[in-house]
This record gives C-alpha cells, structure tokens and sequence, in this order.
C-alpha cells in the first residue's frame, strides 16, 4: 500500500522506508522555531538541561513578533533574553526591529521553509507550512528546547483525511472562507491528531496566499498538520527563494486515508465564524446586524500582500465608518513596502485607517489594538475564543480580507456586494 | 501515580487563552502564571483553587495556542492532574513534556458534582468517586508517554538517552 505526502516526508526523516499511523517516530528536523513568547522558556531549558550550542545555527529560527515593538518592560527583557541568545549562538534567522516580520508569514516569504521539510515551531499556527508541501507542526517550549539540542523530535505518525474542494470560487470568496467552512462542517475538534490534506481542483487553482491561509487554521480542526502537494504554483512561489534544496513529496494513488470530506466549493459564499469559537460558522446572508468597534485586517492568515489588495480594492474611495477603528497590519516588512509601492497605503490611510508595524500584538490580545469589555471586532485573524482579542466580554467574529474591509465600511458586518449594491 | 482531591469542573472546547490569557504571557515564572490560572474561564478559580485540586473537563481541552505557560500555570496552581473526554494535541504534547500528569476519561465529568473528591489511581487505570460504586476506566498512558513521566519530563528524557549513548 502506498503512503500519503505527510507519511512519505516523516519517513524520509526518521531513515525509515515507510511509516504507517500510529507508529512512534524520532524524525531529524530541518527548521526549529521560536517566537518571543515562546523561546524563553525553551531557551531556559536548554541551559538548564547543559545545552551548549544548538545543533545547527543555520536552522533554529527566533522571531521575535509577539509583543514587538517591546509592549512593555517585562516584553522587552523577554525579547532581550532571545536576542542574547540568538548572538552567542550566531543563529543566522534571528530579526530585529525592521527586519521583524510576523513568523508564518516571514519564513515562506524568505525561503527559510522549503516543500518537504519537516518543521516543528513553538507556536500553533507553525502548520502554515503545510501550504508548501511541507510537514509542519506547533510545539511546546520543551519540544522546542529538545529539538534545539538534538535536531530531532518525536512524533505519532498521524492518519491522514483528504479534503476535496471541488468547482470554482464565488467573486469574494477566498482561502479563508474555505478553512472557516471547513472547520465550521468537522469543528475545533474535528481532524484531533489527524493531517488534513487538501486536494481538488479549487486547490490546484489556488495562489499560494490562499493555500498558507487554509493551513494556517487548520490547527483550528485540532489538526497536527494541513499539507499541499507541492505543483507549479509552489515552485512558481519558491523559485529565487529556497535557501536550501528542495524535495517534493506527493501522495500514492492507493495512499491510506481514514475519512474523505468533499466540498462543493462553488456554493460557498463569503464566511464569517461567530464568537467564541471558530467552528461557530456562517455565511455572510445569514449574518443579520451585529454592529462593530473595529476592524483587523493582517496576521500570519491574512496578512500577506493579496490580502492587503483585497481590502484595498474595496476599500478605495471610501472611509472606515464614523467611530470605528480600522487596524491594517502588513505581515512582513516585504509586504509593507510592497503595499506602499503600489499606493495600497495611501488608500489605507486616506480610509482612516492605522496601519501597524508587522506584530502578532493585536490578535491575541496583547497590544496595538485590545478590545474593551462590550466591543466587536471583525478580524482576519485565526481565534476568536472568549478574551482572545482583549475583554472577556468582547467578541470576535472571524471573516476574509473582503468581508473585514467591507464590514469596515459599512459600521457592521457586511459582504462587498451588499456595499456595492447600498451604493 | 496517585491522586485524591477535589474537582473543578469546565466545559468543552477550554482553550489555553482561557487556561492562561495572552496579557499575561510577558514572563514564564510559574507562579505569576498561577496567579492567573484559568481566569477566563473562571475569574474566581486561582483563588479557590488548592494544593491537590484536580480540574475535569470536556472535550478537547488546552486547545488554540501552544503555549507551555498553559500546564506551567496549571501545574504550579497546585492543580495535581487534568482528567479531560479529550485534550487538544498540543496541550498533551506538552503536559508530558513537563510533567503534568494528565488522564482521558469520556464518563466523568458526567457523573460528578463541582467540588466533589475523587481518587485516580494512575496504575490501575481507574477513577473512584466516594459514595459511587462504579470504577471508571481511564484510558491507558501510551508507554513512550509513560516512559516521559518516569524520568521527569522530555529534557530529563534526553539528558538520560545521551548519557545511556555516552
């Protein structure tokens, strides 16, 4: 029996010729991940444990996007402890200051991760990966600090389900509204252990922004990782980037997988997941009224340049509505001065809009845009759990780039054609 | 591995912003986490919560982020161990990476009020509720897991598998 993409590339890392579900595996990592939240525990360990130096300077990665710019006194000492570090260990990806990008955006964008590498990343979203045809999955601090020491972690060989997008997208429809539709049918706990692997001719049309969205969330599922079978579109996007060599994977005909979910993708409208939970999923028609505070268009789901196009286009000529907050945060600093070279600032700005540094501050309720008791916020983030984005008495409701920036304008959540029809 | 205390019980779906909200993640000591154990879920627990209390939850418990601050908090409440239907992957991950002894078991938060005591005998596999006949079954500990627990956690684990290598 053949094996799926996810079993090809974890045998390929524990030197075995095949593996199967549920065998325990010690597999070599390519890229280990920390983040300013993360890494000082992971850093602490590994001293404590009489680390010397990391296993490889060239593939233990620190971004330091949480708390960044330094939030506070106790953030900066967090951040000072990682920049000490990353030096002694001459680490080659660490980012300071304007070099700081938000980590899952950063790393496709700069070629640090490349299809068929295995990473693992002290954050949960680090199964972004998956979008290039890599196995990628979120760790603890502990993992992170073990895998700083050996180049190696354990993993469960997880049973895969493949999820088929079939027909063509709605206008406004994107990469988020098929990973919110998704979890909104299966649930938060929906694909628990399992890989979730995507396939379908939507997919295979799909740019690679779309495809780093839909992975990004898919520990949303409870998935341990999503995963892409790399195609022309991936090499497209990684050729002038990979920093090392790449290898593609792709699944066996009679590859095992434990359950198919088919998804008539054509019939999806513009979605919106509801507080508190992201499987808590509607479509933008069945929203009835829900007046917002604010507005988050960025993050490692939606912050990459077409996403900031998208919210551009509709947000072009028009202004955020009165009393409303509209936060634009561009994910890497790539993208912000791309967004800038094509004038997609000046619309921002002229919409009323604040436009952040790259930091993952706002998301999860950290800084540069917390919620008060009582607010709404409409986000293109990935949670949108009791007090994610600041108050426990705040709400968020997750949506794309499209329906955020519509909603933006129009003081409640609300889809582009419903704006342009008002018009 | 024993346990005998009082139960705190939570729903499904109890996401670790609720175990140990982001505002808080600028430090890892554990028992400043502590002091904000599950507020979001419960703004009372960290001050109602004693050495031994054991939390019982639903499905899918320590689910969202990967956040380690999550079982430090928990752990250094005094919180002795997690009986949950199910935990999210990385949650479970982690709870044995760092030693927090945690047990599936899909009937016991049905059957037990807010408060009550209960005794878990990790061995055996079983949970005993005082005044109830029934023993509930916990799932077993997978033995690499259990293998974790034995030597303190993973960096004990590895310090002990480089030593054994030379």
């Amino acid at each position: 029996m053949g094996m799926t993409i996810t079993e090809k590339i974890l045998a390929a890392h524990s030197g075995q010729r095949e593996v199967r579900p549920g065998m325990l595996i010690n597999a070599k990592i390519d890229i280990a991940l920390g983040n300013d939240i993360t890494a000082p525990i992971a850093i602490s360990e590994f001293r404590k444990a009489g680390g010397g130096k990391v296993f490889d300077p060239d593939r233990v990665v620190l971004v330091p996007d949480h708390f960044t710019p330094n939030k506070d006194i106790d953030a900066a000492r967090q951040c000072a402890q990682i920049r000490e570090f990353a030096r002694e260990q001459k680490l080659r990806h660490y980012y300071e200051g304007g070099e700081i990008g938000i980590e899952h955006a950063l790393l496709p964008e700069q070629g640090v991760v490349v299809p068929g590498d295995l990473v693992i990343g002290a954050d949960s979203h680090t199964c972004t990966y998956g979008a290039l045809g890599a196995f990628a999955t979120g760790v603890g601090s502990t993992d992170l600090a073990a895998a700083m020491m050996t180049g190696q972690s354990w993993f469960k060989v997880p049973e895969s389900i493949k999820v088929i997008f079939r027909g063509s997208l709605r206008r406004w429809v994107s990469g988020k509204d098929l990973i919110l539709n998704l979890i909104g049918r299966i649930g938060v706990d929906g694909a628990l252990y399992r890989a979730l692997e995507f396939t379908g001719e939507t997919v295979r049309a799909l740019g690679m922004a779309d495809r780093l969205t839909i992975a990004n969330m898919v520990i949303e599922a409870g998935a341990k990782n999503g995963i892409f079978a790399p195609d022309e579109i991936t090499l497209e996007y990684i050729r002038g980037r990979a920093e090392r060599e790449i290898r593609i994977y792709r699944s066996d005909s009679d590859a095992a997988y434990c359950d198919e979910i088919e998804i008539d993708a054509g019939g999806i409208e513009p979605q919106v997941a509801f507080p508190h939970l992201p499987s808590n999923v509607r479509g933008i028609s069945e929203v009835g009224e829900i007046r917002i505070d604010q507005v988050l268009i960025g993050s490692c789901t939606n912050g990459r340049i077409e996403d900031l196009r998208t919210a551009a286009g509709i947000l072009k000529g028009r202004k955020a509505a009165h009393g409303l907050r509209l936060i634009i945060v561009p994910a890497t600093p790539l993208i912000y001065r791309q967004a800038m070279e094509e004038g997609l600032l000046r619309t921002f700005l002229e919409a009323n809009a604040v436009i952040s540094p790259p930091s993952c501050g706002a998301c999860l309720g950290g800084h540069l845009g917390v919620l008060a008791e009582g607010e709404r916020a409409v986000s293109t983030t990935n949670r949108n759990f009791v007090g994610r984005m600041g108050h426990t008495g705040s709400e968020v409701y997750l949506a794309g780039p499209a329906v955020a920036a519509a909603s933006a304008v129009s003081g409640r959540i609300a889809g582009p054609e419903e704006l342009r029809r008002k018009e | 591995m024993k346990f005998k205390g009082r139960i705190w019980k939570f729903g499904d779906h109890i996401d670790t912003d609720a175990i140990i909200p982001a505002r808080y993640l600028t430090t890892s000591d554990p028992q400043a986490l502590a002091a904000h154990c599950m507020e979001d879920a419960d703004p009372e627990f960290p001050k109602k919560v004693r050495k031994g209390d054991i939390i019982v939850a639903g499905v899918n418990f320590g689910c969202g982020s990967s956040r380690e601050h999550a079982p430090i908090a928990i752990k250094a409440a005094g919180v002795s161990c997690v009986v949950a239907r199910s935990f999210a992957r990385i949650f479970y991950r982690n709870a044995f990476n760092m030693g927090l002894p945690i047990f599936e078991s899909p009937e016991l938060r049905d059957r037990i009020a807010e408060g009550e005591e209960i005794e878990i005998d990790g061995d055996a596999g079983t949970i005993r509720i005082p005044g109830d006949p029934a023993v509930l079954k916990i799932q077993p500990i997978p033995p690499f897991m259990q293998e974790l627990l034995d030597d303190g956690g993973l960096m004990a684990h590895i310090k002990k598998r480089l030593k054994a290598k030379g």
